[in-house]
């Protein structure tokens, strides 16, 4: 590792002073995004949800502290969203359950994200056979029925939060793969690549140095609008009683409860309901302004 | 054409079988049998039930007895008119079930499939009923606030979820006003609150949709020649944007039931309706081998299906596409 390589290339000089004041794709689409109201507003009660939800539960009553003497008791000033059946605060209950929402959110998509990209860069860089071969696996495994699949697997392997993670993270990278190829498809015949390996770079260093950066504009929108879709899966299975499951919670396991219990206590259906609605709304709205400030057109509608 | 459909069928065999051959060998693989949680039975007992249901043969023989079987094997479909019996039509044998002994998982379908069916087409026609015609006025009235009111209401439906709407629906409509009932399936009026709330999702998303290719298509120039013809604004909309306009619909069509049909669980659940989902959630925590396969391969055969007369159309819409 220490010899050298007679043919080194000079150090890159750290940054490059622009010739004149030329403003990037990045600029640009903040300046746009900025424009739009609806975006900016549900990128403020994303990044608001998230400080709630993560830094929250440090403050608050602890979730699992109950009070059964308080019984279900409506919202007060004591309990500002009321109480559950087990006398715990629900406002603590609730930033709580948001955690765990947000990071299935969060991790699952990540773990779309790197399978997606991974396989759909290697299959449009490939080319050829290779990139016919693995882009039919994709389009087969795009017939099969997932969410059935996801049920039996939690069924089965005994409800782990980290299945879940896995699970719903393996159902998403389909359409990560497909953007992802289009778009490599289309970059690696542009000049630049061409250049990158004049000057012999590896493939490896090609596709992440290169390649990848300049498809990130799809992928983040396509990231951004990947999120809500996970956590409404990972509520839909909380509700089946088959996502998280007690002690921890999440916004689903939360409506679930709610509605077993809504003919008596309203409020504990009403409060998870908004805020599950109101987390969907503001990143489906960050996603589009995304999509339009990045001038994407995803395959996706 | 011909070929194309042909090689379209083709094609879902290997998927049905992806999807035979995944859960099957799951379920074996996993800890808990359908017998664990039954009473304790004596050894003679449980060696002859397994013998029943040739749990003692070979796994690879299970696999391919159990393949054979569920081959359709004759073609009378009008055996259907008389009740929905897959072996008198197709020739389609589920096996008997593990959890209710003296049922075969062929009519535990017959008797609960049509429930799930009625509730799925109905939230169907909701979801195409209110969602193209939002999508279209939304289009033809693009940037005013007929158009914002639709979108907004599109984006709303799409942010509520099933399992909020509904809930909130029977706390408005039936707990609070009692013109619904809060669960059940007898009376047409149980259907309402149900197809509803499943219809709505997907009536958002065909909106956003059709807004979405209807504008496409109307800022296209033979719809300028139609006009600059004379041709009245209702011709333009519905003879000659339409068609095109549909076809992301169209293709959303395919994951549309697929999600239909699967949403189905969770409207089950909360109306409590005797359908197919439920007892699918269920065979699987019971781990009733036969029903679960049962119920799983007819909900992917029903997709699958689905898919194909989806692309089929699509290309009978849009010829180019056959050649992609």
């Amino acid at each position: 590792m220490v010899s050298l390589s007679p043919k080194r290339l000079p150090q890159p000089v750290p940054r490059l002073e622009p010739a004149e004041g030329g403003s990037s794709l990045w600029t640009d689409a903040w300046r746009r995004l900025r424009k739009n109201r609806l975006a900016v507003a549900g990128g403020i009660v994303v990044l608001a949800l998230l400080l709630l939800c993560f830094i929250g539960p440090l403050f608050s009553q602890h979730y699992e502290e109950q009070n059964l003497d308080l019984g279900a008791s409506p919202p007060s000033v004591s309990h500002w969203l009321g109480t559950d059946t087990l006398g715990r605060d629900l406002f603590s209950r609730l930033l709580y359950g948001g955690q765990i929402s947000l990071s299935v959110g969060l991790i699952a998509t990540v773990v779309a994200l790197v399978i997606g990209v991974t396989y759909g860069a290697t299959a449009g860089f490939a080319g050829g056979k290779t990139d016919v071969v693995m882009m039919r696996i994709v389009d087969i495994m795009y017939a099969l029925p997932f969410t059935i699949f996801v049920i039996l697997l939690m069924v089965f392997f005994g409800r782990n939060i980290y299945l879940l993670f896995l699970a719903i993270g393996a159902v998403e990278w389909l359409t990560m793969a497909r953007i992802v190829r289009g778009q490599v498809l289309s970059v690696k015949r542009m000049e630049f690549i061409e250049a990158a390996r004049t000057l012999g770079f590896g493939r490896g260093r090609i596709i992440f140095r290169h390649v990848i950066p300049n498809v990130l504009g799809p992928v983040i929108v396509y990231a951004t609008l990947t999120i809500p879709s996970v956590m409404l899966l990972e509520a839909f299975l909380s509700f089946l009683g088959l996502g998280v499951q007690p002690p921890m919670s999440s916004l689903g396991v939360l409506i679930k409860n709610g509605a077993d219990s809504m003919e008596e206590y309203w409020w504990l259906l009403v409060f998870p309901a908004v805020v599950f609605s109101l987390t969907l709304f503001s990143l489906n709205f960050l996603g589009d302004g995304l999509r339009d400030a990045l001038d994407v057109r995803t395959s996706k509608d | 054409m011909l070929r194309f459909i042909g090689r379209r069928v083709l094609e879902t065999i290997p998927v049905m079988l992806i999807i035979i051959t995944g859960t099957f060998f799951m379920q074996r693989f996993v800890p808990g049998g359908p017998f664990t949680a039954e009473k304790a039975v004596t050894p003679e007992v449980l060696h002859n039930l397994e013998a029943y249901y040739h749990l003692n043969d070979p796994l690879w023989k299970q696999y391919t007895d159990y393949v054979w079987d569920l081959c359709p094997k004759r073609f009378h479909p009008l055996a259907l008119r008389s009740g929905l019996d897959l072996k008198a039509a197709f020739g389609i044998d589920f096996r008997p079930s593990f959890k209710y002994p003296n049922r075969t998982v062929n009519e535990i379908i017959a008797y609960k499939l049509p429930v799930s069916l009625e509730l799925g087409g109905w939230s169907l026609l909701v979801a195409l009923g209110l969602g193209l015609p939002l999508g279209i006025l939304a289009a033809v009235k693009k940037n005013t606030w007929i158009d914002y009111l639709c979108s907004s209401l599109a984006m709303t439906g799409i942010c509520v979820p099933t399992f909020v709407l509904g809930p909130l629906l029977v706390l408005a409509f039936a707990i609070h006003t009692g013109w619904f009932e809060a669960s059940g399936w007898y009376s047409p009026i149980d259907r309402v609150l149900p197809c509803l709330t499943l219809g709505n999702f997907y009536a958002a998303y065909i909106a956003r949709l059709t807004r979405g290719g209807m504008i496409e298509v109307l800022s296209q120039d033979y719809i300028r020649t139609a006009r600059a013809k004379g041709a009245s604004e209702a011709r333009i909309i519905f003879r000659h944007a339409l068609r095109g306009g549909l076809l992301p619909v169209v293709s959303f069509l395919g994951p549309a039931v697929a999600g239909i049909l699967t949403g189905s669980f969770v409207i089950e659940t909360i109306f409590q309706i005797p359908g197919l989902g439920r007892e699918f959630v269920d065979s699987a925590r019971n781990r009733d081998y036969t029903l679960v396969l049962g119920t799983v391969v007819l909900y992917a055969g029903l997709i699958v299906t689905l898919n194909l007369v989806v692309d089929i159309v699509q290309v009978w819409l849009n010829p180019k596409l056959k050649f992609e």
